[in-house]
């Protein structure tokens, strides 16, 4: 349990790291390209050697971390705050009509596969890492919705509010004030999963030329260059597909840690 | 053991046999799939990749180093004013269908392209003909409203090919032509299949039968001749593999040029780059061949104007927009953006354009412009830039033979209006005297390159890789065609 938090925590916190030192310091300028010192293997000057424009793999890492991190962050942002006070509400008035709608509604846009909503959406607005944000986003939302409900809904049964209850407190501030911090765990769990799907969906869709748009950095990109390069320089394809892999593979090691640690229900199982 | 022996010498016996005659099929990969198979009706250069002279032939025909030579005519003569051709037709040519071909189909076939309601691509080839009469079945004259320098040249187009009235009803989905090869099948979105025409007038094809393969995905066409399921790859989309393939003795790569001048094309109606200043500086701050190298991989020659330097006519303006980023931000400032501008760069889906696309935006954030890139799929590109004209910039390859004539046309999606430009080409349409010509080609070339209408890249190089054995493919692409008559395989 511990190990997988700490090998995963280590794993984020290294990719994060690289994202935020980014914003001080990359070994080389991504903007300016050197084409005659085009795809190098790894030396001493740049130490993941250089893509098909002569940039610094490295300095490419670095800054398509910084997408790759601000794009799920934002997204997985999008769905907690959308999707947390819905299923909450639905939870709120369960039974009603409201609720039916709510969760019908979410059901919905569950039903898509979620990479086809991101297309549909940067198909019609055009590609740009704002639009895969609020692509990923969307998909987001019902996840943290059902997730919310199905969680506030046996609180709802306890004493403690029926306490509240009789001290009038109204169903809204119920909500805010004791349903809210007791789900709040079980939500740091998923979205630390919801994170990592995000790295990968935001990775397929500039893959697929609809996230963030050349010269920003991006490993989905990144990956969609190197393609045709693999057999004259596999390093090109290679590293930033194990970013992907690491940094994916690093979020879900530390949300299974963190469920094993904080998920009530586990919790009581265990105990 | 006897039994094992037979066995053996008579599979040494197929084998040996096998070697001795050459292969007579052979399996062409191509990047685009044709939308249809009617050249005379589709614009899609893919469908001239497959059948120009394979199955459509016309009057005249281009030869694989660009020149004009007799196709369907055998001869023709030209009158003194030079306004009517009289084309003495081949004898004894017969349709895949059976029916003749004669004077009337050529005339059948002319006058449907210059038509009102003509689908044609290119009607701006046909716009000369005034009349077209039938002396017999084997003469035809076509009388021209002016004289037309480049009459015979405009025939060898694969919209000029000549059709019948009695096949022209399924011509997308059937196309009955002339050609030394009959279409047999096309399994749509995965290949066409065409065989010998043994009742063909010409010299018969060395190959039985042909098939076309359509692979667009650059990984998927490396696979697919390293594995060796294609013979050859005409316009293979992946220039990074090439030294691979020439390392390797089981291939031959042939690199040679279209008629695709390359250029970063530019809104001239568009603020800021109607102002010329604006254009120079951006054409300045342009290092072609950085381009090259890092797009193309080094594959492709320089362009200083829109003409390709193969051509005899081609006037070397390189000098004009020879990589000046200095020069660049001083004309920058002088144009009145010293601090430079914003604008956009629209991309097509070619590696050209896309990879050309982002060293153009990082060369021009260089001088203070930037350029906001956005990638689009062809049909989104063909809606926004070419019809709506809605774009800063693009890049994209004009791969039409001698194809400056666009330049005249103030609708055209870059809106260069230049009245001296338009009063030059109309002077070289009317003009036969070949100095002449050259004088006023020249003279076109010089002013959209002065004018820096556009930023010209380079010329576009097609790679073919192909099995070694496999002799007489085109190396240029004096048009959009991958001519099978002359190809075979060595024994």
């Amino acid at each position: 349990m511990s190990r997988n938090i700490a090998l995963g925590g280590l794993l984020t916190a290294l990719f994060t790291a690289l994202a935020l030192v980014s914003f001080l310091y990359t070994p080389h300028d991504i903007q300016t390209l050197d084409i005659p010192n085009k795809l190098q293997t790894p030396s001493g000057t740049n130490w993941l050697g250089t893509d098909h424009f002569g940039r610094d793999i490295l300095s490419m890492i670095m800054m398509g971390a910084r997408t790759s991190i601000a794009v799920a962050v934002l997204a997985v942002g999008i769905g907690i705050c959308v999707g947390v006070p819905l299923g909450l509400l639905a939870a709120a008035r369960r039974g009603s009509l409201l609720d039916e709608i709510i969760m019908r509604g979410n059901d919905l846009v569950f039903a898509f596969p979620s990479l086809v909503i991101a297309i549909l959406i940067t198909a019609i607005f055009g590609p740009s890492a704002i639009n895969a944000i609020i692509a990923i986003g969307i998909f987001n939302i019902p996840v943290f919705a059902r997730l919310s409900r199905g969680a506030a809904l046996p609180i709802w049964e306890r004493d403690f509010i029926l306490a509240a209850r009789v001290s009038g407190k109204s169903s809204f501030r119920i909500s805010y004030e004791h349903i809210l911090p007791n789900i709040t765990n079980l939500m740091i769990v998923q979205g630390t999963i919801q994170f990592s799907l995000g790295i990968l969906a935001e990775a397929a869709l500039s893959y697929i030329g609809l996230g963030a748009q050349p010269p920003t950095a991006s490993w989905g990109r990144m990956l969609a260059d190197a393609q045709t390069l693999t057999s004259i320089a596999p390093h090109v394809a290679l590293i930033p597909g194990l970013a992907i892999v690491l940094m994916v593979l690093g979020l879900n090691l530390l949300g299974d840690g963190l469920r094993d640690l904080l998920d009530p229900r586990i919790r009581r199982a265990r105990a | 053991m006897t039994h094992f022996t037979k066995l053996l010498s008579a599979s040494v016996l197929a084998l040996t046999a096998g070697m001795a005659s050459a292969q007579t099929d052979i399996t062409v990969a191509i990047q685009l799939e044709p939308p249809n198979l009617d050249p005379t009706g589709g614009a899609a250069q893919a469908i001239d990749s497959v059948l120009y002279s394979n199955v459509f032939e016309g009057l005249t025909r281009f030869m694989a180093d660009g020149s004009v030579v007799p196709g369907l005519a055998a001869s023709w003569d030209i009158s003194e004013d030079g306004l009517t051709y009289t084309f003495t037709l081949q004898s004894g040519v017969m349709f895949h269908d059976g029916t003749t071909m004669d004077a009337e189909d050529v005339k059948f076939s002319l006058d449907r392209a210059r038509a009102e309601d003509s689908t044609n691509a290119q009607k701006g080839l046909f716009a000369d003909i005034a009349d077209v009469t039938v002396i017999d079945p084997a003469t035809i004259a076509v009388t021209l409203a002016q004289p037309n320098g480049s009459f015979l040249f405009n025939m060898a187009w694969g919209d000029a090919v000549i059709v019948a009235p009695e096949s022209i009803e399924t011509i997308a989905s059937n196309p009955i032509g002339t050609g030394a090869f009959t279409f047999t099948d096309w399994v749509q979105g995965d290949r066409l299949e065409l065989t010998r025409n043994d009742a063909y007038w010409g010299d018969a094809p060395a190959l039985e039968s042909a098939t076309f393969r359509f692979i667009s995905d650059p990984t998927a066409a490396f696979a697919a001749v390293m594995a060796e399921d294609v013979d050859a790859f005409v316009g293979f989309p992946a220039p990074e593999n090439l030294p691979q393939f020439e390392a390797d003795p089981r291939f031959q790569v042939l690199v040679g040029n279209t008629e695709g001048e390359t250029i970063l094309s530019m809104n001239n109606q568009m603020p800021p780059f109607d102002n010329v200043l604006v254009r120079q500086a951006v054409s300045l701050a342009i290092d072609r061949q950085a381009i090259i190298d890092g797009a193309m991989f080094g594959y492709g020659t320089p362009i200083g104007t829109h003409f390709a330097p193969h051509n005899p006519d081609y006037v070397d303006l390189i000098e004009n927009s020879s990589h000046n980023p200095d020069r660049a931000r001083e004309l920058l400032a002088e144009a009145g953006f010293a601090d430079g501008f914003t604008t956009t760069l629209k991309l097509p889906p070619p590696s050209y354009a896309r990879r050309g696309g982002e060293i153009i935006a990082a060369q021009l954030r260089e001088v203070g412009i930037t350029a906001e890139i956005s990638n689009l799929e062809w049909a989104q590109w063909l809606e926004d830039v070419f019809k709506a004209k809605d774009f800063g910039m693009s890049i994209v390859s004009h791969t039409e033979p001698m194809d400056i004539g666009i330049y005249a046309n103030p609708d055209y999606y870059f809106q260069y209006d230049n009245i001296v430009f338009q009063a030059v080409m109309e002077k070289l349409n009317t003009t036969t005297d070949p100095d002449m010509r050259s004088e006023l080609m020249a003279a076109a070339q010089t002013l959209i390159s002065e004018d820096y209408v556009n930023g010209y890249l380079f010329q576009l190089a097609v790679p073919t890789v192909a099995k070694a054995g496999l002799n007489g493919l085109w190396l240029d692409q004096p048009t959009a065609a991958v001519d099978l008559t002359g190809v075979s395989w060595s024994e």
